[in-house]
């Protein structure tokens, strides 16, 4: 049983009442594997991980976590789990090294030994010399990174993050990512949601694009770009946008795969963004600016779950 | 994996409660260790020169056990309210400890457990003055901190669940006016429920506190309290197992979605 699966997902269904926001997702994450659930708000991807992390039941469906029920052992695979939730929940009367210390025991870990696993996370996560201190005046990246600390406290074999830099500042960003991808050379299994296209590009070698609860899109970072972009993307701007997009939109056709007018520009997804310049110089089309750059994931993203705002 | 099974869930809940406990003690010193002095001292001595003797003892001997019981009953009380509610909502400890193999059971008893040791503390306390007072008249009395401690589930349990239900604090003074004010006034703490009004009496039996002051009473004064002693442990205990009951299921529902 050495290759089988960490997660194990096969129709998964969550609905709260009339809503349904998990629509039956089949999933399979392996051992050591960085897996990322992307979408927009709504899409079912915090409703996936409280189940993942067996504190939500599933409402039909079948999900194995380390090759046991979800629903049944709730309490053991809890015990081999660690999860970073969207909401801070660390106790703010505590200090930084008592919240982690108060949680290790909530795992069973001997006295010495939580202290011990305390000490060496509060170095990992760059937050030693505040151990003492309150967890209060931390910024928001401190905190996190002392919940990120709080849910390796157990040695866990899967750990769970919910959009662990929504609302950071970008030092703060690269200072988790850093520290997350060297949880993910150490042989650790990461499983995030995220609304941000680099954190998924930076950080998983696999994901799934979910929408409506339902799983549209699955690949690492480069070959949903393959399958779902273009190489590249020319972004043009014309003078009198956004009324005139649409007939410049028209004229643009045929020049790459694909044209995407938006309200202050129009983007051409294509192959090779040179020819395609040459080309829009030859039918005389006359742009104010223009930019060529390489697709990423949030073309992809887009195109697949649209523009139209979510909330 | 370092997962050792060294500690027990709900004793890892108790350690929480204590590890703030130490943190901010301060703020309850004064309803748990001098709120109850005062009361025995103004109430005690001050009203009991004008009220002289109560059912054949002098009247400071008569309300210790019932200020004794009505200790407990407030921290009970009180503890269960904002504190509960602020570890859903605000906190959010209680979804921290749901990640982990900590369950509700272990939530719910981890706080029974630990309100146990601050009325354990409290009373015991309060017992140390009360002895310099000539407050205790028979051995029974080492077994008040067990009653309280009784009397504190009974209590405690019940406003847990209630705490785990709500989403607003402002329900919180229809718990301190119409159940903990009223209980403290006519449950027999300062004066015998029989010069209540007969309509009233049984609202007094009906409070967990009554039976908690008649068998402190009873110990405090060595005499028998107003019912046998099973018949008012038996009512405090049910209370103490439908309110673990109701505050378990009250965890179970809040946690899950």
């Amino acid at each position: 049983m050495a290759d089988q699966p960490l997660i194990y997902a096969r129709g998964l269904v969550k609905r709260f009442g009339e809503f349904t926001a998990v629509n039956g997702i089949d999933l399979d994450v392996a051992p050591g594997e960085a897996f990322g659930f992307l979408g927009p708000n709504g899409a079912g991807k915090s409703s996936t991980m409280r189940m993942i992390g067996c504190v939500s039941t599933p409402t039909a469906g079948e999900l194995r976590i380390l090759g046991m029920d979800a629903v049944h052992d709730g309490p053991r695979i809890r015990a081999r789990l660690g999860v970073c939730p969207q909401l801070d929940n660390l106790d703010p009367d505590l200090t930084v090294r008592e919240n982690l210390v108060t949680y290790a025991r909530y795992f069973g870990l001997s006295r010495a030994e939580s202290r011990r696993r305390a000490d060496e996370l509060l170095e990992f996560v760059q937050l030693g010399d505040r151990a003492g201190g309150k967890v209060e005046p931390l910024s928001g990246g401190m905190k996190r990174r002392l919940t990120i600390a709080r849910a390796m406290v157990n040695d866990p074999d899967l750990v769970l993050l919910d959009e662990p830099t929504t609302g950071l500042d970008p030092q703060a960003r690269h200072l988790l990512w850093e520290r997350l991808f060297r949880l993910k050379q150490r042989g650790t299994t990461l499983v995030l949601t995220t609304h941000y296209m680099d954190e998924a590009e930076q950080l998983c070698d696999r994901l799934v694009v979910m929408d409506g609860g339902r799983i549209v899109a699955e690949g690492s970072p480069r070959s949903l770009i393959e399958t779902y972009s273009t190489a590249e993307v020319v972004e043009l701007r014309f003078p009198g946008m956004p009324e005139v997009g649409p007939r410049y939109a028209a004229a643009l056709e045929g020049v790459g795969k694909r044209v995407d007018p938006l309200p202050d520009r129009v983007l051409v997804y294509v192959d090779d963004g040179d020819a395609a310049l040459a080309e829009i110089q030859r039918r005389g089309l006359e742009p104010t600016s223009v930019l060529v750059r390489r697709s990423t994931l949030e073309d992809v993203f887009l195109h697949l779950t649209g523009r139209t705002l979510v909330d | 994996m370092a997962v050792t099974h060294g500690v027990h869930p709900t004793i890892a809940v108790l350690e929480r409660h204590l590890t703030l406990y130490r943190r901010l003690w301060q703020a309850s010193v004064f309803s748990s260790f001098l709120l109850p002095v005062l009361f025995l001292l103004s109430i005690g001595i001050g009203v009991g020169s004008y009220v002289g003797r109560v059912q054949g003892v002098d009247y400071l001997s008569w309300i210790v056990p019932g200020v004794l019981a009505s200790t407990a009953f407030q921290i009970a009380v009180g503890e269960s309210t904002f504190s509960v509610l602020g570890d859903f909502k605000w906190v959010r400890a209680y979804h921290a400890m749901r990640a982990t193999p900590v369950g509700p059971m272990d939530m719910v008893r981890g706080h029974l457990l630990y309100l146990v040791f601050r009325v354990t503390i409290a009373v015991v306390a309060f017992l140390v003055v009360v002895v310099f007072f000539g407050g205790l008249h028979s051995p029974w009395a080492l077994v008040t901190p067990l009653v309280c401690a009784l009397l504190t589930v009974s209590v405690a349990a019940p406003v847990t669940a209630f705490a785990a239900t709500i989403d607003h604090d402002s329900y919180f003074s229809l718990v301190f006016r119409l159940v903990a004010l009223p209980s403290t006034l006519f449950a027999g703490v300062f004066f015998p429920v029989e010069q209540l009004t007969p309509v009233f009496r049984p609202l007094a039996y009906a409070s967990p506190l009554w039976h908690a002051v008649e068998l402190c009473r009873a110990a405090t004064l060595g005499a028998a309290p107003a019912w046998p002693v099973p018949a008012h442990a038996a009512y405090l205990l049910v209370w103490a197992a439908a309110g673990l009951f109701l505050a378990v299921r009250a965890f179970r529902r809040r946690l899950e979605d």
